[in-house]
């Protein structure tokens, strides 16, 4: 039987305040264990947490990007659990009154909806031993905004394309470091299986997969699931309403051992925390800060270098990658085409292969790729030797103009230009040539020094004498 | 309403605390007091009246986003009843069922 996935994603975002959401205490990664923490988020009885005005803006910010209403009053809840990563035993998080409801993230022509962004507090960081855990405080508190999908997914690439989306407007809004390996860009999904043909509303038993530490560990562990949950319910199975890790080295999912979970999560008001009213006029203010977003990007960038829009949408999916292609055009008026292919084509694919956030992190800084393009374009090397260059170029750091000097590389050592021009030489020195059959060798030394002069000294010289004793014997044996 | 066994049984597991049978017993019949006294906050009438989240009448108290000294790790480890180095130190995380 087929079956459509249902898809949605929870993500959790990293708020790049200094200090920590409810207390002063620094945010700084990589700090000494425990060597962050107080008595507020280490849940002190008589303490009180007091909001960071920071972590707000930066809320409402994220939640307006994401084109959601601001309630006019918010409230913060505890979420009720018991697990060693939380001193207090509940988290303070938001339940019925969210910073952010009913916004929606565009991918393609389709229209992802997110349901909620709420503010919450961090928890610690569990390192399991053989029989214990070790438990550091110092990510508990730390501000966290959680941004949660509608069901609206129905692939593992669309689920891949809606977080690169995601990730790409966060950058542009900085409220964020984004890094999924420093854990500050975290994800979730939740994923059932509906027969194909089914109402779009039939939704089928919702499974829950946790431990996902990178992008393409979201695609996989989807598609995974997909086929699991399909085998299944082909079987005449059952799905269980679970909660599964991700094995990334294993490439499956396993259940969780289902009591470690038994959360029942208890929401109520949290007393210590007073109700916050957001004004229309703050609202306004935050969305008079926003910056230029992907999608305005790309109208202008299609408006300001004539790109096309698949391009412009390419370019503008991350913050890094566009700014590289501005900087670019900035410091030459190369031909915007020319570059977008490049950056689109030759650049991503370095970026993907090397795991980085964007073409901003390859060592090849925009001055290097004007440089290429205007090499192509003013048709000193061809496409195909940009391609090596630019190989070289990234392995050692040397910009394409040096490489070009430095190894006498250029359009004339293709065989195929040297071939015609050393003819013309041929045809203009018959003297030479003729000497050179005669067993003069130094006549050949002429001839590449002739070849050499006419390619303005580009042709190296070893292929230079190569190509014209080739052609000088051929000439030879047929005469 | 009345307040079975089962249901305080599942309430201590949540709570992470052990009872015994008898505990069960007198534990759910106090609930059921208890219960019963707070349903007289059903007959108050509430049209109209947002839900309190706080009781005080006050909104909107911020801090600065600015760095406050933490405690020092000594001092943040003074009362764990067992750790290891900088780190808290707690028994594996079992299943409290199993
Ligand atoms: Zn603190």
């Amino acid at each position: 039987m087929s079956y459509i996935p249902v898809i949605g994603l929870e993500t959790h975002l990293q708020l790049k305040t200094v200090s920590k959401i409810f207390c002063g205490c620094s945010t700084t990664f990589g700090a000494p264990p425990n060597s962050q923490v107080c008595p507020v988020c280490l849940g002190f009885p008589g303490t009180l947490p007091v909001l960071n005005r920071q972590a707000l803006t930066f809320g409402i910010r994220v939640a307006l990007a994401l084109g959601c209403g601001i309630q006019p009053r918010i409230v913060f809840h505890r979420k009720n659990y018991f697990y060693p990563d939380l001193p207090k035993d509940f988290q303070i998080s938001q339940y019925d009154l969210p910073l952010g409801t009913d916004g929606f993230v565009e991918i393609g022509k389709r229209r992802i909806r997110i349901g909620r962004a709420h503010l919450e507090e961090d928890a610690g960081k569990l390192l399991h031993s053989a029989g214990y855990s070790l438990v550091d405080f110092n990510r508990t508190g730390v501000a966290l905004l959680e941004i949660v999908t509608e069901p609206d997914l129905t692939s593992p690439e669309e689920a891949h394309l809606y977080l690169k989306t995601l990730r790409g407007i966060l950058e542009y809004l900085e409220v964020s470091d984004c890094d999924m390996e420093k854990g500050s860009l975290r994800c979730d999904t939740n994923i059932s299986l509906r027969p194909a043909g089914s109402a779009a509303d039939s939704l089928g038993t919702k499974v829950e997969i946790k431990n996902l530490n990178s992008f393409k560990a979201v695609a996989r562990s989807l598609a995974y699931e997909i086929q699991r949950q399909a085998q299944v319910l082909d079987e005449g199975g059952k799905i269980q309403q679970e909660t599964r890790l991700w094995d990334d080295a294993a490439g499956r999912t396993e259940p969780m051992r289902s009591k470690e979970y038994a959360h029942d999560y208890r929401y109520f008001p949290e007393p210590d925390l007073v109700p916050f009213a957001v004004s229309p006029e703050e609202v306004e203010k935050v969305r008079g800060n926003l910056p230029e977003l992907p999608p305005q990007r790309a109208r202008r960038l299609i408006e300001q270098y004539g790109l096309s829009e698949m391009d412009a949408r390419t370019l503008t999916a991350s913050k890094g990658t566009a700014d590289y292609f501005e900087s670019c055009m900035k410091a030459a008026p190369a031909s915007a085409k020319t570059l977008a292919n490049w950056i689109a084509g030759e650049l991503s694919s370095q970026t993907n292969a090397r795991n980085l956030e964007s073409v901003a992190g390859l060592p090849f800084p925009p001055g290097h790729l004007v440089e290429l393009v205007g090499l192509i374009e003013s048709g000193k090397i061809s496409g195909k030797m940009a391609k090596e260059i630019f190989a070289e170029a990234l392995s050692s750091g040397q910009s394409p103009g040096s490489i070009v000097y430095s190894k006498g590389l250029s359009q004339v050592t293709d065989p195929s230009v040297l071939q015609t021009a050393a003819q013309e030489v041929l045809k203009e020195h018959p003297q030479a040539a003729a000497d050179y059959r005669t067993g003069k060798g130094q006549a050949l030394m002429f001839l590449v020094g002739q070849l050499m002069r006419r390619t303005q000294g580009a042709a190296s010289p070893a292929i230079s004498q190569e190509i014209l004793r080739k052609l000088l014997n051929d000439k030879e044996k047929r005469g | 309403m009345a307040i079975s066994t089962k249901e305080v049984e599942y309430l201590a597991l949540l709570a992470r605390i052990q009872l015994t049978p008898q505990e069960l017993e007198r534990f759910a019949g106090q609930m059921d007091e208890i219960l019963a006294y707070v349903e007289k906050l059903k007959t108050a009438r509430t049209e109209g009246v947002s839900p309190t989240s706080h009781v005080l009448e006050l909104s909107n108290v911020f801090r600065e986003d600015k760095v406050e000294p933490s405690l020092p790790t000594e001092k943040v480890l003074a009362n764990a009843p067992d750790r290891e180095g900088p780190f808290f130190k707690v028994p594996q995380i079992i299943d409290p069922a199993g």
